[in-house]
């Protein structure tokens, strides 16, 4: 039985229930959580490289841009209860780059510049369900949230679609990432509402 | 489920209003009552959830403003479009019952055996984590040197005023719109000259806490970095829409 808070009415959800989690709130803001300082790394050094493979396979800026891109449109989710509809991002499916490496692993852990990690099995990162995004609303992708590149996983709370992302490390065994280490949960299902550790 | 406490598991705590006090007209603080209760760590936050009568559910997350030892109260900013904060500050009254369930995060944290200098950095209402841990200080007896840059808006917006200038740790505000007359502090937005004048010298290796919206998260942040801090010594929290 839950508890009735005396007086409380609230304010209705105008979103459409099938695209809003339990739990969440519609918001049109684009709220930023960052664990530290927002990390800059200049286009001429960035690369993005995938390691536990067969060997490391590593694209630069100029490379990743010469890819195929994708545009998505998609709802995202963020553990600390807002949720943004029709959110509009370019950029290269992670089947792209997985394609150029040979390996037998499972799961993989992102990282980022400022030392963020997220881990996250492979097949939710494969079969068009995953995006390194570098253009967000047909602009390129700004340095608070997440640029030049991020990782897009919308359908895992948002702390999974690392910002300032610069790899995939794969491995043979899930291994939690930052915020798996500080009480959130390991996969991270919105729809399960499993945001900590437990749930 | 209910009642089915799985190891770890943060479950729904029915949490009574024992006391609530107005730190300023838009900011109250609640005290709260959570029978389960297992403690927190200084700069952690809880999860808040209202139900309307007919089922409806909202839940946002509140810092937790006590320190781990006192009673636990959570300090609620009024948003004016905001769904549950004008409830929490406006329409709950002593006795009042709602769910709770923390504490939640584990990076955010002070714990009071650190020997390094600590710098907390707060805009408006970010204070409130950053209470919790000059509270902490006190409490155990920490001598780690400790300093908050607290930028409010007006003196009246201050939160917990009185109360920290009895903590014995450096207090300096920067007042951003009005200023009482006589006012000698600072009375602009942080920037790189302020941080200068008032962080400790990165020499030391402080830790850093920093707590606001977040264009005044990026300012500090960024600015300390600028100043030579490691920026793996500067932990943020940032708040966006947590109506």
């Amino acid at each position: 039985m839950p508890i009735i808070s005396r007086g409380f009415r609230g304010r209705r959800q105008e979103g459409p229930p099938d695209r809003v989690p339990p739990g969440q709130y519609l918001t049109d803001d684009f709220p930023v959580l960052s664990a530290g300082p927002t990390p800059h790394t200049s286009l001429e050094e960035w690369t993005f490289t995938i390691e536990g493979g067969a060997e490391p396979v590593s694209w630069s800026w100029e490379e990743l841009q010469a890819l195929p891109r994708e545009e998505v449109t998609v709802d995202i989710h963020c553990v600390t209860k807002w949720s943004k509809l029709d959110t509009a991002w370019e950029g290269v499916s992670v089947d792209t780059l997985l394609d150029a490496v040979e390996h037998d692993k499972e799961y993989a852990l992102a990282y980022s510049d400022g030392g963020y990690t997220t881990n996250l099995p492979i097949e939710d990162l494969t079969d068009g369900k995953a995006w390194v995004a570098y253009r967000y609303g047909g602009e390129p992708l700004e340095a608070e949230h997440g640029g030049p590149a991020r990782l897009l996983v919308p359908h895992l709370y948002f702390w999974k679609s690392a910002k300032w992302v610069r790899g995939l490390q794969l491995l043979d065994e899930d291994e939690p990432g930052f915020w798996e280490q500080n009480g959130y949960h390991l996969y991270g299902d919105p729809w399960r509402e499993q945001r900590y550790w437990g749930d | 489920m209910a009642g089915t406490a799985v190891l770890g598991r943060l479950t729904w705590l029915a949490a009574t209003v024992a006391a609530t006090n107005e730190e300023t007209p838009r900011v109250h603080t609640l005290t709260l009552d959570v029978a389960g209760w297992g403690g927190h760590r200084a700069g952690q936050h809880l999860d808040v959830r209202l139900t309307a009568e007919d089922g409806y559910q909202a839940e946002r997350s509140y810092s937790i403003a006590s320190a781990p030892g006192d009673p636990l109260a959570i300090t609620v900013e009024r948003l004016e479009d905001g769904e549950v904060s004008p409830y929490l500050v406006d329409d709950v009254a002593e006795g009042d019952v709602f769910e709770v369930r923390g504490p939640i995060g584990g990076y955010f944290v002070w714990d009071g055996d650190e020997p390094e200098p600590v710098l907390l950095v707060a805009g408006g209402s970010g204070v409130v984590p950053l209470m919790a841990m000059a509270r902490h200080r006190a409490q155990v007896g920490s001598t780690a040197p400790m300093r908050l840059l607290y930028s409010s808006r007006t003196w009246d917006d201050v939160i917990y005023r009185d109360e920290l200038a009895t903590l014995g740790i450096d207090v300096v505000h920067t007042l951003t719109r009005q200023q009482p007359p006589g006012w000698s502090g600072y009375t602009r937005r942080i920037d790189d000259e302020l941080l200068r004048e008032v962080a400790f010298s990165a020499a030391d290796g402080p830790r850093v806490y920093v707590c606001g919206s977040t264009r005044f998260v990026d300012a500090a942040a960024d600015g300390l970095v600028r100043l030579g801090y490691d920026p793996r010594s500067i932990r943020t929290e940032r708040f966006g829409a947590t109506g």
